[in-house]
C-alpha cells in the first residue's frame, strides 16, 4: 500500500504540473482528492490492515494528500497570476494621451495679499474688523482729528452722497468705530481691510476704488518703538527675512508723530535700482502714534492709554510684490491677469 | 515749494554739504524732498557779448549778421532772433559751447556766410518756457546795460543753481518760505539763521497823511498795515531777483510786482502792491463782501462775491479779494508812480473759503489758508519797502498806517523727559532734549527734566505735547528709536466664524473652477436697474447716488454684482477668452430712501457668472457647455458648505431666461436666483449662453450653525428602494422629490434622482423620472415591514399629488 500511495503522489503531482488552466487543475483536484478519488479509496481500505500498519499508512496517506493539495494550491496561484497578467495586458492604455483637464479657479490677487496680511497679524494677536463703506463725515473725518475746514481735507477728495455721508476715503473710520465699541477701557489690537474711494481719475497709478488695510493697537504704555518692532516683523514676514525698514517723518491728522515706512528694495537689495528710484528703499505704509484728540474723542483717556496705527494700500503692496505695472489690472479682471497668480 | 540752494545760502550755511546729502537729511528729518534739479548744468562757454553791429544777412531776409564783442575777441555770429539789435548785451554761445539737451556749438556756414557761435534765448539756456519774461519769450534774452562783457552767463542767470522740490504736508506751512526752510536746515545742520536787513530810509512825507486804514472785523483781519512808496519807476527787477523768482516757479513781471513776490517767498508773508493813485479815495476799508458784489481780479475774471469773502475796498468798491488776488481797478502798471503796499494778516479759514468758492488759488492764498507767522507781517512789509527804494527808486513815506489787534504771543508747551521716553521707547537724556530745542531755535525754560517750551510763532502747527514729541523724535532721528514688541498680553488672534466661512466659501468656489473677481462698487444708473435679484427687489430699495459723480459710468452704488460680472465676462470674451467662470464675494448698497439721508444697508452677496465650455476632452470627444445644472450644482455646493438645504423654484425674473431660471429659497424665504441670462441681455453684452447666480450670502451665513460636536457615523445598514414614475412632462422633479421626502417619513435619509427619460417608448407628453430612496436609522437595523410601509405611502402620495404612474 505504501508503494501505491507513493506512486499516486508522483502521478498526481505530474498531472498538476501538466495542467495549463484552472479548469484542468480543478479536474486533477477532483480526480485525486475527490470523494471518489484513489486516496479516499486507500483510506477506505485501511480496515483490512493490521492494527500496527493502520496508523503508519494513515499517516502516510495524509501526507500524500497534503503534498498533492499543496502542489494544487501552488499551481493554482501560478495560473491565477498568469491569468491576471494576461487580463492586465489587455487593459493597457496609451498613457501619453492628454489627461482630462480639471477646471482650476483661484483667488483674486488682492484677496491673496489681504489674507496673507491678515494671517500675519492674526499670528501677532490682532483681530479683523470691518465697517461701512458709506460712512458719516463724523467717522471718516471728524473722529480722526480732521474737523471741517481742516487743510488736510484737501489731501483726499471724496465722493459725497449727502452733506454728511460719503464713500469712506480710508479704512480708519473702522478704527474709530472699534474704539467706541471698546468703551475706552479695553486694549485693542485690530486690523481692518476694506475698500475705499477717492475722487481720482483712473490711470496706471490711480484708481477711484482701491483697498486698504489699516491696523490699530491701543493699550497702556504703547511706545513708538513697539510700532517699529511690529512693522519690522510684519515687513520681514511679507517681503523677506532679510528686509530692513526705516521711518520718515510725515503727516496724518490722526497720528502724531506720523511717519512713512520704507522697506529695503528687494529688486536691488537696497543698492539702488529703477524700481526704488535709486534710493534702495520702497515706501510701503504710513503709520504713527494715535493722536490724543482721536483717543479722547473715542472715549480713551490719553493720560492712561496710548496707541499706534498704520495703514497700507493693498494694490501698492501687490504691485511691489508681483511687479504689477498698472493698478487698473486689479479691476478689469482679465482672466489672463488673474490666472497668472494661480497655480493652475 | 521750490527751494533754490543759491538763494538759501544767503540765510543758512550749506557750503559743506552736497545737494544730494542735504536733500536726504531734510527728507529723513521732516520734509520730503521730491526732486533735486540742476537748472542747466550743461551750459558751458556761454558769455555776455556786446552786439557791435547787426546787419541783414546778404542771402537771407530773416537772418542777421552780427559782430559780437565778448571782451577778448569779436565773433561773427548769424542770428535769426527778431529782437536782436545793435548795442544789446546778449548771451553768446561760442564755438565749443555746450547747451542743454546735448547741443554742441560749432563753426558753421549759413547761406554762404560763416557763423562762429550762437546768440541764445533763455529757453536755449535751459530755463523753462513758462518762467521766461514775456518780452523775451519770442527771442533772445537781453541783459541789463551795466552787465560786464565776457561774464559767464551761467553765473548771471543762476544756471549753476540746484533746486530742491519740497513736498509739504499741510502741517508744515512754515516751510513755504525761504526763512522757514532755513530754520529747518539750520536745525538739521546745527547752524545759525541769517536774517535779511529790513531797515530803510524814509522821505519827509508821512504815510498817515497819504492814506487811512479802517478794518470792520478784527477777527477776520487782525492786522492791516499800509506803506506808501512814492515816485517809483516801473522797470525790470534786478537780474538776480528775476533768477530767484524763476527758480521758485514765478514769472518775473516788473520790479514792484517782483519785489512783493520775492518778499513773499523770503518770509512766507503775502504782500500786495496797489497803484496808489488808482485808490482815489486814499482810504482803505477792509470788510466782508456784500452778496452779489462784483470785482474783476488780476486774472481778468469778473467775480460775483458770495458774501463771506473778505474784500479790500477804497471805501466804495472792492479793489482786492483779500488774501487771494488783487483787483484790476488798482493794478500796478507801467505808468504807476506811487505804490500803496499792503502787509496784512487774514483769518486762515476765511481765505480758504474764499479761494475754494472762487476756485482761485494763488501764492498768497496758499499761505494765508494754512496760517502765516504774525511776527513776520511788519518785517516783510519793511523789507519790501527797502527793496522798493533800492530797485524801483521809490521814496518810502514815514510810518505804517495800521490797524492792529494781532496776537503775536508764543504758545507755551510743557514737556518732560520721562513722558517723551515713555511714548517713544527711548532713553533720551535731559541734555539731548535741551540740545534739540536749541537746534530748533525754540525758546525754553528747563527745570531738570521739565521743559516749558516757547514755540516760535512761525510754527503755528505746534501747540500740544505730541506736537513737541514729534519735533524731538524727528530731530533725534527715527533710526535711533529701538525695535521693541508691545508689552500687552500676547495671544494669537482668530478669525470669527463668519470670516472663516467667507474664506471657506471662496475656497470651495475656487475648487469648483471659478476665478475670483473684484469689480467696482460704483456703477451707472442703468446698471442699478438691471439683473437685481428678486430677494433685493422685493425689499423695495433704491440705489445710493453720488452728489457729484465724476462720470455717469460711476455715479451709483450697485444693487447687484451680476451686471459687473457679466460686463467682466464680456470684456474677456472680446479678448478671445471664451470659457469663463467667475465669482465675486462683495457688497451691495441698499437704501430704503429715494433721497438718501441715512447710511444704506451694506450687505454681502455671493454671485457667479459662467459661459462657454465647462468641460472638454477633445480626443475623447467629450465637450460639455455650461448649463443651468452646472450653475445650480455650484449653488447647491455653496449651501452644502453652510449645512443648509436650498429649495429651487421655477421663476420669471427680469433679465433672465423665462424657462431656465429659479429662485433659491431657504426656509420659505427667497435668498437669491440662479439661471440663464435672457438672450437679449446676452446679446447686449455680446455673450453666448451665460448662466449666473446671486445669493444673499450675509443672510445664509447668519443661518449657519456651527456643528457643536462630532456626528456619529451610522453603524447600522441602510436600505434603498428605487421608484420609477411616469409623469406629465411639465411636472417638476424637485416637487416630486419633496413629496417623496415628506411622505417617506423620518427614516428617509436621502432621495436622489438617477434617471430622467423622455422620448421613444414613452407616451407623448409624458416623461419618466427615477428616484432612489435611502432609508436608515443610526440606532438600529430597519425591518422590511417599516420600509415597505413607507414605500407604499410614498407611492400613494405621488400618485395623488403628481398624477404619477409607476413605470412598469
Ligand atoms: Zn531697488
Amino acid at each position: 500500500m505504501r508503494e501505491k500511495l507513493e506512486a499516486l503522489q508522483a502521478e498526481a503531482i505530474e498531472k498538476v504540473q501538466q495542467a495549463d488552466n484552472l479548469q484542468s487543475l480543478q479536474d486533477v483536484r477532483v480526480a485525486y482528492l475527490g470523494k471518489k478519488g484513489p486516496i479516499t479509496e486507500v483510506l477506505r481500505g485501511m480496515g483490512k490492515l493490521s492494527p500496527e500498519e493502520r496508523p503508519v499508512i494513515g499517516e502516510l496517506a495524509n501526507k500524500v494528500r497534503e503534498a498533492i493539495a499543496t502542489a494544487l494550491d501552488n499551481k493554482k496561484n501560478l495560473l491565477e497570476e498568469a491569468a491576471l497578467n494576461e487580463q492586465l495586458q489587455k487593459e493597457a492604455i496609451d498613457v501619453t494621451l492628454p489627461g482630462r483637464p480639471v477646471k482650476a479657479g483661484g483667488p483674486h490677487l488682492l484677496t491673496s495679499i489681504i489674507e496673507e496680511v491678515e494671517d500675519l497679524f492674526l499670528g501677532m494677536g490682532f483681530e479683523i474688523k470691518e465697517g461701512p463703506e458709506v460712512e458719516t463725515d463724523y467717522f471718516n473725518f471728524e473722529a480722526l482729528n480732521l474737523p471741517q475746514d481742516h487743510p488736510a481735507r484737501d489731501m483726499q477728495d471724496s465722493f459725497y452722497v449727502t452733506d454728511h455721508l460719503l464713500l469712506r476715503t480710508q479704512t480708519s473710520p473702522v478704527q474709530a468705530r472699534t474704539m467706541r465699541e471698546y468703551d475706552g477701557n479695553k486694549a485693542i489690537k485690530m486690523i481692518c481691510p476694506g475698500i475705499v474711494y477717492r475722487r481720482d481719475t483712473d490711470d496706471a497709478t490711480h484708481s477711484h476704488q482701491f483697498t486698504q488695510i489699516e491696523g490699530l493697537l491701543v493699550d497702556k504704555n504703547v511706545r513708538m518703538s513697539d510700532l517699529k518692532g511690529v512693522l519690522l516683523e510684519f515687513s520681514r514676514k511679507l517681503f523677506g527675512a532679510d528686509r530692513e525698514i526705516r521711518l520718515r517723518p510725515s503727516f496724518f491728522p490722526f497720528t502724531e508723530p506720523s511717519v512713512e515706512v520704507d522697506v529695503t528694495c528687494k529688486v536691488c537689495d537696497g543698492k539702488g535700482c529703477n524700481v526704488c528710484k535709486h534710493t534702495g528703499w520702497i515706501e510701503i505704509l504710513g503709520a504713527g502714534m494715535v493722536h490724543s484728540n482721536v483717543l479722547r474723542m473715542s472715549g480713551y483717556d490719553p493720560e492712561e492709554y496710548s496707541g499706534f496705527a498704520f495703514g497700507m494700500g493693498v494694490e501698492r503692496i501687490a504691485m511691489l510684490k508681483y511687479g504689477v505695472d498698472d493698478i487698473r489690472h486689479f479691476y478689469t479682471n482679465d482672466v489672463r491677469f488673474l490666472s497668472q497668480y494661480h497655480k493652475a | 515749494m521750490y527751494v533754490s540752494l543759491n538763494w538759501l545760502k544767503q540765510y543758512v550755511d550749506i557750503d559743506n554739504i552736497t545737494p544730494e546729502e542735504l536733500a536726504e537729511r531734510i527728507t529723513r528729518s521732516g520734509i520730503e524732498v521730491e526732486s533735486i534739479e540742476r537748472v542747466a548744468p550743461e551750459s558751458t562757454n556761454v558769455v555776455v557779448g556786446y552786439v557791435e553791429s547787426c546787419e541783414q544777412h546778404p542771402n537771407a531776409d530773416k537772418l542777421n549778421l552780427c559782430q559780437i564783442n565778448v571782451g577778448t575777441e569779436t565773433y561773427q555770429i548769424i542770428c535769426g532772433a527778431p529782437n536782436i539789435t545793435q548795442g544789446q548785451k546778449i548771451a553768446a554761445a561760442l564755438p565749443g559751447a555746450r547747451l542743454p539737451g546735448g547741443v554742441k556749438i560749432k563753426k558753421a556756414k549759413l547761406r554762404g556766410v560763416e557763423s562762429h557761435g550762437m546768440v541764445c534765448s533763455l529757453q536755449e539756456l535751459g530755463i523753462d518756457e513758462k518762467f521766461v519774461p514775456k518780452e523775451f519769450a519770442e527771442g533772445i534774452f537781453v541783459f541789463p546795460e551795466d552787465t560786464e562783457i565776457g561774464t559767464p552767463v551761467a553765473e548771471l542767470l543762476n544756471l549753476d543753481d540746484v533746486i530742491l522740490e519740497l513736498g509739504l504736508t499741510p502741517n508744515r506751512a512754515d516751510a513755504m518760505s525761504m526763512l522757514g526752510v532755513a530754520y529747518e536746515v539750520a536745525a538739521i545742520l546745527n547752524k545759525e539763521v541769517k536774517q535779511p536787513e529790513e531797515t530803510y530810509q524814509t522821505s519827509d512825507n508821512k504815510a498817515t497823511d497819504l492814506v487811512s486804514v479802517k478794518v470792520e472785523d478784527a477777527e477776520l483781519n487782525p492786522y492791516y498795515g499800509a506803506f506808501v512808496i512814492e515816485d517809483v519807476t516801473i522797470a525790470p527787477s534786478p537780474l538776480w531777483m528775476r533768477n530767484y523768482l524763476m527758480a521758485a516757479g514765478i514769472r518775473p513781471i516788473n520790479n514792484v510786482v517782483d519785489i512783493t513776490n520775492y518778499v513773499l517767498l523770503v518770509y512766507g508773508q503775502p504782500l500786495h502792491a496797489f497803484d496808489y493813485d488808482k485808490v482815489a479815495t486814499k482810504e482803505i476799508v477792509v470788510r466782508s463782501a456784500k452778496e452779489g458784489e462784483k470785482i474783476q481780479t488780476l486774472d481778468d475774471q469778473e467775480r460775483t462775491l458770495k458774501g463771506d469773502e473778505i474784500v479790500i475796498t477804497n471805501g466804495n468798491e472792492p479793489i482786492a479779494l483779500a488774501g487771494v488776488m488783487g483787483g484790476a481797478n488798482s493794478e500796478v502798471s507801467d505808468d504807476t508812480k506811487n505804490v500803496l503796499l499792503e502787509a496784512a494778516f487774514f483769518d486762515a479759514r476765511a481765505i480758504r473759503r474764499s479761494s475754494k468758492h472762487h476756485n482761485l488759488r494763488s501764492e498768497a492764498s496758499a499761505r494765508y489758508e494754512k496760517g502765516i507767522d504774525p511776527n513776520r507781517v511788519q518785517r516783510a512789509g519793511a523789507y519790501a519797502a527797502r527793496l522798493l527804494a533800492a530797485y524801483a527808486g521809490g521814496k518810502v513815506a514815514q510810518g505804517v498806517v495800521a490797524f492792529d489787534e494781532l496776537n503775536r504771543e508764543e504758545k507755551q508747551v510743557k514737556i518732560d523727559t520721562a513722558s517723551v521716553n515713555n511714548r517713544l521707547g527711548t532713553t533720551i537724556s535731559d541734555e539731548e532734549i535741551a540740545s534739540i530745542l536749541t537746534k530748533l531755535q525754540f525758546g525754553f525754560e528747563q527745570d531738570n527734566s521739565q521743559f516749558t517750551v516757547s514755540v516760535p510763532t512761525r510754527r503755528g502747527d505746534i501747540s500740544l505735547f505730541e506736537d513737541m514729541l514729534e519735533e524731538i523724535a524727528r530731530i533725534y532721528g527715527y533710526d535711533n528709536i529701538p525695535y521693541t514688541l508691545p508689552e500687552g498680553e500676547a495671544f494669537a488672534g482668530k478669525l470669527t466664524t463668519k470670516q472663516h466661512l467667507k474664506r471657506q466659501l471662496k475656497q470651495y468656489l475656487q475648487g469648483a473652477g471659478l476665478m475670483e473677481t473684484i469689480t467696482y462698487s460704483l456703477t451707472s444708473k442703468v446698471r442699478t436697474e438691471m439683473l437685481v435679484s428678486p430677494d433685493v427687489l422685493e425689499q423695495e430699495v433704491f440705489p445710493v447716488k453720488l452728489k457729484m459723480p465724476m462720470s455717469e459710468e460711476h455715479s451709483h452704488l450697485r444693487l447687484s454684482i451680476i451686471p459687473e460680472l457679466v460686463d467682466t465676462l464680456s470684456y474677456n470674451v472680446a479678448r478671445n477668452q471664451e470659457n469663463l467662470g467667475y465669482f465675486e464675494f462683495g457688497r451691495v448698497f441698499l437704501s430704503k430712501e429715494e433721497q438718501i439721508t441715512e447710511q444704506p444697508t451694506e450687505t454681502a452677496r455671493l454671485a457667479g457668472a459662467l459661459t462657454g465650455t465647462w468641460m472638454e476632452q477633445p480626443w475623447q470627444q467629450e465637450k460639455k457647455s455650461v448649463d443651468f445644472y452646472v450653475a445650480k450644482g455650484i449653488v447647491e455646493g455653496i449651501f452644502a458648505q453652510l449645512d443648509l438645504e436650498p429649495v429651487f423654484q421655477q421663476a420669471q425674473v427680469d433679465g433672465y431666461h423665462p424657462g431656465r431660471t429659479a429662485t433659491v429659497s431657504l426656509h420659505g424665504k427667497v435668498v437669491g436666483v440662479v439661471g440663464q441670462l435672457h438672450p437679449t441681455v446676452q446679446k447686449a453684452f455680446d455673450l453666448k449662453e451665460t448662466y449666473v447666480f446671486d445669493l444673499d450670502i450675509a443672510y445664509l451665513m447668519d443661518q449657519y450653525e456651527e456643528v457643536p460636536s462630532f456626528r456619529t457615523i451610522p453603524r447600522h445598514p441602510s436600505v434603498t428602494r428605487d421608484i420609477a414614475l411616469v409623469v406629465d412632462e411639465a411636472a417638476h422633479a424637485g416637487d416630486i422629490q419633496r413629496t417623496i421626502q415628506e411622505a417617506g417619513g423620518a427614516l428617509v435619509q436621502q432621495v436622489q434622482i438617477f434617471d430622467v427619460y423622455q422620448g421613444e417608448h414613452m407616451e407623448a407628453g409624458k416623461k419618466s423620472i427615477a428616484y432612489t430612496v435611502l432609508y436608515q436609522d443610526p440606532t438600529r437595523t430597519l425591518t422590511d415591514e417599516e420600509v415597505e410601509a413607507s414605500y407604499n405611502n410614498i407611492i400613494e402620495n405621488v400618485k395623488a399629488k403628481h398624477d404619477a404612474e409607476l413605470r412598469s
